[in-house]
């Protein structure tokens, strides 16, 4: 099964660059803590756990855009697209090494972001965790094809929020709403439709 | 040939805006419940159904696109996003008189239409940043026709979600039952619908032809220097 | 093992070349000269697979036999030599990679800063990590993009006598382009002229 050893050869990669970087993890947590301290200055006095919780994902949405916009910097600025495409891998291996490190990048974040708003604001029970686990699914899947286009453009870190926030108001939505099966579906459309599309877009970076 | 097409589109264009118009301001019933005011309907739902069509026929020619790498889908499926957006900020300005008319309120965020298209208008805006931020080539144009894609399959996944989102208290036009108006009001609202999908084609074809003139005029200044 | 005709490329209206026609057969050496920024970048990509042209017919090999060295070293600052070709040894499914990414570390001087970043090295180093990845899967086209500018005087022989490797398996092809052609001039079976 070359796909998959190619495909962990590239997580491995990317989870190494983090590591030795140390700048994209990092920053997730500040941020979303950051985050969750202004939203707690934000919220009056009395606000509902619903109002919270809305407020939970909207800070975990942006974190997720901060460690999104990071993702194929290394790539761009060394140009190793070149080099990763000249090997033959197949693209979306590219694609999929890349999606499961910003996988593990989310889950690291939420295991810091979780028990903060837990001790800030009030519980999270078990269905909100299985409504952020199955939407970092759709952020990573998602937000890696959109990475990969946003940095062969101009204003990346503008441009990426642009592309990626309307595909994320319905991981919103069903995250809030804790409809676990419509984040199912979203996830595997989605994914599929990533998975296929993205040897287009880093035919000609 | 093209020329002559262009301008019985037109013509027919203009036939058909005028008697739509005439239809809705003289001869479709006023609604008992809403008055005057419900006639914004005529415009309002049939232009958001060409929107749909705008960005439907947009995927398809990025399809087209990534299938081919012929460039003159990429530019087809980049005009018809382009009206898409048009013909959407419209469906958000009569929606929102409509609310205003009915509810008195300007935004309504248990409108689903409207909501729908907000979203949409976000995440086609998107795509024009997207072409902006990339030199032109094969990248963009690929970039491009799988933003389009991406676009048309968020359509019925973010209408499924802002209906889960919501109570849905937005007038229902088409139930299962069939369209819950009278057969006057139906014709006018096909009349109308019929009316603006050919100004959707005309708008397409014009300015089709003007991009493609400016690419001929662009390929024959380089050619010269 | 590259036939060209008619060969064009532009990004939108900027045209870079037109009308090229070009037959390179196994083990000659294409020489491309001109300014910058003439469009000889632009060739060696579309050669190497890695931009489609725009016009014109292309027989290439096929692209795991090729190998390409842009501007850039294309290899990963953040890891070490060791990491990097790891890395592409396994994506290029290199059996016994261990033994040949010695070698070719060895050869090139890198083997005692094999678990040290590339970000610590110099351009000169980091352009010799570059030759041995591309030299890493044993490619019979190489594409090089002007690789004496990064070049240190060590890395600039080793080159040398890379090119003048008789006695391999199979031959090899050359792709370079270069503002400065005097190095290479006598080794050219073709020649490519951008203006």
């Amino acid at each position: 099964m070359t796909y998959v050893s190619d495909v962990t050869a590239l997580a491995r990669k990317d989870l190494l660059l983090e590591l030795r970087a140390k700048e994209t993890l990092p920053s997730m947590l500040l941020f979303v803590i950051a985050a969750l301290t202004i939203f707690h200055f934000a919220l009056p006095h009395g606000t509902s756990h619903q109002a919270a919780l809305g407020l939970l994902w909207a800070a975990l949405i942006f974190t997720a855009l901060l460690g999104l916009t990071r993702a194929f910097v290394a790539e761009r600025e060394q140009g190793m697209f070149d080099a990763l495409v000249l090997a033959p891998c197949d693209r979306s291996a590219i694609w999929l090494g890349k999606t499961l490190a910003v996988l593990a990048f989310l889950v690291a974040a939420e295991v810091v972001a979780l028990p903060a708003f837990a001790a800030f604001f009030s519980g999270v029970d078990g269905r909100t965790v299985a409504a952020v686990a199955l939407a970092d699914v759709g952020i990573a899947t998602v937000g890696t094809l959109f990475g990969a286009m946003a940095v062969a453009g101009r204003a990346r870190e503008l441009l990426l929020p642009l592309l990626f926030l309307p595909m994320a108001i319905p991981i919103v939505i069903g995250g809030v709403g804790g409809y676990l099966w419509f984040l199912v579906l979203y996830d595997a459309i989605f994914a599929v439709l990533s998975w296929a599309a993205f040897e287009y877009v880093i035919a000609e970076v | 040939m093209v020329r002559v097409r262009l301008s019985a589109l037109a013509a027919a264009c203009t036939g058909l805006v005028g008697l739509a118009l005439a239809l809705i301001f003289f001869v479709a019933p006023t609604d008992a419940d809403q008055g005057f005011s419900q006639r914004i309907f005529y415009f309002h739902v049939p232009i958001a159904l060409t929107s749909y069509a705008c960005f439907g026929w947009g995927a398809w020619k990025a399809l087209r696109y990534l299938r081919t790498r012929d460039e003159r889908a990429d530019l087809e499926s980049y005009v018809a996003i382009h009206q898409g957006v048009i013909f959407g900020a419209l469906t958000l300005l009569t929606g929102s008189i409509w609310a205003k008319a009915s509810w008195g309120v300007w935004w309504s965020w248990s409108e689903n239409q409207l909501v729908l298209f907000l979203v949409l208008f976000l995440f086609y805006c998107a795509y024009f940043m997207l072409r902006f931020s990339v030199e032109p080539g094969p990248a963009r144009a690929n970039m491009s026709a799988v933003y389009a894609l991406f676009g048309v399959v968020l359509i019925p996944v973010s209408f499924l979600a802002i209906r889960l989102s919501q109570k849905f208290i937005h007038p229902v036009v088409f139930t299962s039952h069939g369209p819950q108006m009278t057969g006057s009001q139906f014709f006018v609202f096909c009349v109308s619908f019929a009316a603006l999908l050919t100004l959707f084609a005309t708008l397409y074809q014009v300015e089709l032809a003007g991009k493609r003139l400016d690419a001929h005029v662009r390929e024959l200044r380089e050619l010269l220097t | 093992m590259i036939s060209a005709r008619g060969l064009a490329k532009r990004y939108g209206d900027r045209r870079v070349f037109t009308g090229l026609d070009l037959d390179l057969a196994p083990g000659g050496f294409l020489l491309v000269t001109g300014p910058n920024g003439s469009g000889k970048t632009t060739l060696l990509r579309v050669l190497a697979g890695l931009a489609a042209p725009s016009a014109g017919e292309l027989r290439l090999p096929e692209r795991h036999t090729v190998g390409y060295l842009g501007h850039e070293p294309l290899v990963y600052r953040e890891l070490t030599p060791l990491e990097n070709l790891t890395l592409f040894g396994r994506l290029y499914r290199l059996p016994e990679r261990a033994e040949r990414i010695g070698m070719l570390l060895e050869r090139f001087g890198l083997w005692e800063v094999r678990h040290e970043r590339v970000s610590t090295f110099s351009r000169g180093m980091q352009q010799r990590l570059g030759l041995c990845r591309v030299l890493l899967h044993e490619p019979s086209l190489l594409l090089l993009d002007e690789p004496y500018n990064a070049l240190d005087q060590q890395g600039a022989e080793l080159l040398d006598s890379i090119f003048d490797e008789r006695d391999l398996d199979k031959p090899r092809t050359w792709v370079v382009a270069t503002h400065e052609p005097q190095r290479v001039e006598r080794r050219a079976t073709e020649r490519l002229a951008f203006a």
